[in-house]
């Protein structure tokens, strides 16, 4: 299927698969550090499992950014 | 040493942005092309404390995409120190983990605000120089 993904299209061998399915096959590095967005909506941690990537969609995603100064 | 250009006009608007929130963090995100930054997206510490913040994940994925669309990259993180150095915290160390990116921190414990560049590699930490433009 085709998705755009953080801006680029991209073609991918599976016609539809998870969330967190993705993280892993775009090989994403520490991904409870990673926000995801599903065509403009942010996702809970807790539906990366659930929620279904299709065709068509635009997924973005990017790393939590914090820090502190102790 | 590495380099980062910034004009004078976005470094001073860091340091307002930084005395305008303190004693709260302030933080934000620099953009722009190669080592020339060009843009400054001021951003809200969703934390509102003043040893931590956390950039707001919605208003991160509006940064990233406005910086994609004027094609510019993001190159800097930066946020403020309002008690301690400038220099990366324990915190800093455990949390900033982009090897792409140059790590600002902006101080307030001394009487001049003072401001240092880092970037962190494979855990390394090295300085960056700041060439105000």
């Amino acid at each position: 299927m085709k998705i755009k993904m953080n801006g680029e299209e991209k073609n991918l061998s599976q016609a539809t698969l998870s969330v967190s399915e993705l993280l892993v096959a775009e090989d994403v590095k520490m991904p409870e550090m990673v926000s995801v967005e599903l065509n403009g909506e942010i996702l809970d941690r807790d539906a990366f499992d659930s929620t279904t990537v299709k065709e068509g969609d635009a997924v973005e995603f990017l790393y939590f950014m914090g820090g502190g100064s102790e | 040493m590495q380099e980062i250009s910034i004009p004078g006009t976005i470094i001073d608007e860091m340091i307002a942005h930084s005395e305008r929130l303190n004693p709260i963090e302030s933080c934000g995100y620099l953009a722009g092309k190669e080592t020339t930054v060009t843009k400054h997206y001021e951003m809200t510490n969703v934390d509102q404390a003043h040893d931590h913040f956390t950039f707001d994940p919605k208003e991160q994925f509006s940064v990233v995409k406005d910086a994609r669309n004027e094609g510019l990259q993001l190159q800097v993180v930066y946020h403020s120190h309002p008690e301690s150095p400038a220099r990366l915290s324990e915190e800093d160390l455990r949390l900033l983990q982009d090897p792409n990116m140059v790590y600002i921190i902006v101080s307030l414990a001394a009487e001049r605000p003072d401001l240092k560049a880092f970037r962190i590699q494979d855990g390394t930490v090295s300085s960056v120089a700041i060439t105000r433009v």
